[in-house]
């Protein structure tokens, strides 16, 4: 910038001096700061998670059943909790993600600007924010109380954490979905059910798709839902229907609070574990973003 | 929500129709399934509010005003609530203290400062915290940084001691599992919302403001203060809002990391309770009349979290819709 000069009655247009360069430089590093102080702790819980869960990780720690918390970290695994983990995150997902779809469906295709439509579209967005907790209590009250702990109660818990988020995220991908596409289909006489299901929704199946697994992930670390809905037992349940079950997060939590170091241990295989998926299921949600998304944000 | 927004080409007027006039069934059946769908979300909602409150009904008739009171003691069957509210609140103050600043600087970083290429690998560093599951962010709380931190507590405590205010906040007693703990792991878990949220708002500034700003001068930080906060501080409040509401709501990291005393105290660096956590941690040997005040700690949480959610996305929606009037 040396090479302009301020002259006499023209704008000043070197670079800011003094004081207010200063104070700029001040702001730019503080913003820098708010970064590395936000990955700081990400980095610290990634390092101590890999570090002490893949010293006890292997095959049959995934695969043994769950010992007694004083048992040594040498012993036993999470293979109940490994497998309730898949039964229920799945059935969670089999329940959640057909309605979410359908419900972002109604509040793009159907609802447009009516007040129905508005105001399921703004409580779904309310509802994304029901503390975890509360949905066990609910599936509790309502299901629980009369027919018992089972992996279909915390599906269910899980089922209505997901719900919501499916919605937003379907519906965010159906509106990227240009018109002309839902106009030419009605021009050749189809039915708007026909319109939605072989037109539209294939359209925006990349994004559905990506959203519903970041969904999956989401729900397959909370624990607070299952805590009063599948009882979180040692022994493994084939049974995801009857039954109480386990899971990776209830375990976690039972070992977290256990003043044994081989119960820690687990503690840790259980938590790289349970992170290990919810990435996997992210790095595959952002492939097909990127592969498979026709419209993209 | 722009659905309100949202041109509707063929809404169900302009549905096609058969030439006899009549529309095939299919069609209809699929309309009313979608519908039910969407409705499935109001139903829930009420049905939590019904269902929770029916079974904390014995906690709100026996106790009534009381509810709020501040003894809580199960084995004289006293359930004041009062610690667990008031918990809630500190920890949660505590958490978008640290996180807000945080948060709108990483914003701010992502839109004003940094080139978009590297943009995205910053956002996705980010969401890596969100997917970081609750309970292993209480697993780490717990086992590692609350050993850690208990130092650092005790040599700021005993600093703090004598001096008249910061002594009753941060004096003795000390402890690694503490109000500030929680306040923390939650800062850490909630900074992925509220800097996605915000960042959405002040990434919609009309660049023309923003170049207007240069255009006379200003530095970046004159422009970010007289181009971009104006312009999204109403995103900014929504996000804030939206960040509280996940904070107050969050469950088994805090549940593990608070202390676990139902105590009132000025000491942030002392052990105690908050609302989810102390269902989390009671509820299953519960019965009787504590397990309805614990349900009923629910639904004051469910109310609190509901009344918090309705004002955060009026205000993102208010703010949203004045923009693109603008």
């Amino acid at each position: 910038m040396a090479a302009v000069s301020a002259e006499q009655g023209r704008p000043d247009l070197r670079e800011p001096v003094g004081w207010r360069r200063t104070k700029n430089r001040i702001a730019t590093v503080l913003m820098w700061i708010s970064f590395v102080l936000a990955i700081i702790p990400l980095g610290f819980v990634l390092f101590t998670v890999i570090a002490k869960g893949a010293s006890v990780i292997s095959w049959s720690f995934l695969t043994s059943s769950i010992p007694p918390s004083l048992a040594p970290a040498s012993e036993g695994g999470i293979g109940p909790a490994v497998l309730g983990t898949i039964e229920i995150t799945a059935l969670a997902t089999v329940l959640a993600v057909p309605l979410g779809v359908l419900g972002a469906v109604y509040l793009n295709e159907y609802g447009g600007n009516r007040l129905l439509a508005r105001l399921i579209g703004f409580m779904s967005d309310v509802m994304t924010g029901v503390p975890s907790i509360v949905m066990g209590l609910f599936i509790f009250s309502i299901w629980v109380l009369h027919f018992g702990f089972s992996g279909l109660a915390g599906a269910l818990a899980l089922a209505c954490l997901m719900l919501p988020v499916v919605i937003r995220s379907t519906d965010e991908m159906l509106k990227l979905v240009p018109d002309s596409l839902r106009e030419g289909s009605y021009a050749l006489g189809a039915t708007k059910a026909r319109v939605t299901v072989t037109v539209v929704l294939p359209a925006a199946l990349g994004g559905i798709v990506s959203g519903a697994l970041l969904a999956v992930a989401r729900a397959a670390g909370e624990t607070a839902p299952l805590l009063f809905t599948i009882l979180t037992v040692t022994a493994a349940n084939r049974n995801v229907f009857s039954g109480a079950n386990t899971s990776l997060p209830s375990q976690i939590f039972v070992n977290a609070s256990s003043p044994y170091s081989g119960a820690q241990a687990r503690g840790w295989g259980a938590a790289l574990t349970l992170i290990a998926i919810a990435f996997i299921l992210m790095i595959v949600a952002r492939f097909i973003t990127a592969r498979f998304a026709r419209y993209a944000r | 929500m722009s659905t309100a927004t949202q041109a509707d080409p063929a809404g169900t007027a302009g549905s096609a129709r058969t030439l006899s006039g009549r529309r095939p069934l299919g069609d209809r059946g699929f309309q009313i399934l979608a519908l039910a769908s969407g409705l499935l979300v109001l139903v829930i909602l009420v049905l939590i509010a019904i269902t929770t409150t029916q079974q904390a009904s014995s906690w709100f008739t026996a106790e009534g005003a009381k509810i709020f009171s501040t003894t809580w003691n199960p084995a004289a069957n006293q359930f004041g609530a009062l610690a667990f509210v008031y918990g809630t609140a500190i920890t949660a103050v505590i958490a978008l203290i640290i996180a807000v600043p945080v948060s709108v600087g990483i914003a701010l970083l992502l839109t004003e400062v940094v080139p978009y290429r590297w943009a995205r690998p910053i956002v996705y560093v980010i969401d890596l915290l969100a997917v970081v599951p609750s309970v292993v962010w209480g697993l780490w709380g717990i086992l590692v940084f609350a050993p850690w931190i208990q130092h650092i507590y005790a040599s700021i405590g005993s600093g703090a001691g004598g001096i008249p205010v910061l002594g009753s906040l941060f004096g003795p007693p000390t402890s690694g599992a503490s109000f500030f703990t929680a306040g923390i792991i939650l800062a850490f878990m909630i900074t992925p919302i509220v800097t996605s949220l915000s960042r959405e708002v002040t990434a919609t500034v009309p660049a023309i403001d923003r170049e207007g700003a240069y255009a006379l001068g200003a530095t970046r930080l004159e422009m970010i203060r007289g181009a971009v906060l104006p312009h999204s501080q109403g995103g900014i409040v929504g996000a804030v809002l939206l960040g509280l509401g996940r904070a107050m709501g969050e469950t088994i990291a805090v549940a593990l990391v608070i202390g676990s005393s139902a105590t009132i105290t000025s000491h942030l660096f002392a052990p105690g309770y908050n609302m989810p956590a102390v269902i989390a941690n009671e509820f299953g040997e519960a019965s009787g009349e504590f397990r309805a005040a614990l349900m009923g700690l629910g639904v004051l949480l469910f109310i609190f979290t509901i009344i918090i959610n309705v004002i955060a996305r009026g205000v993102v929606e208010r703010s949203a819709r004045r923009k693109r009037g603008a």
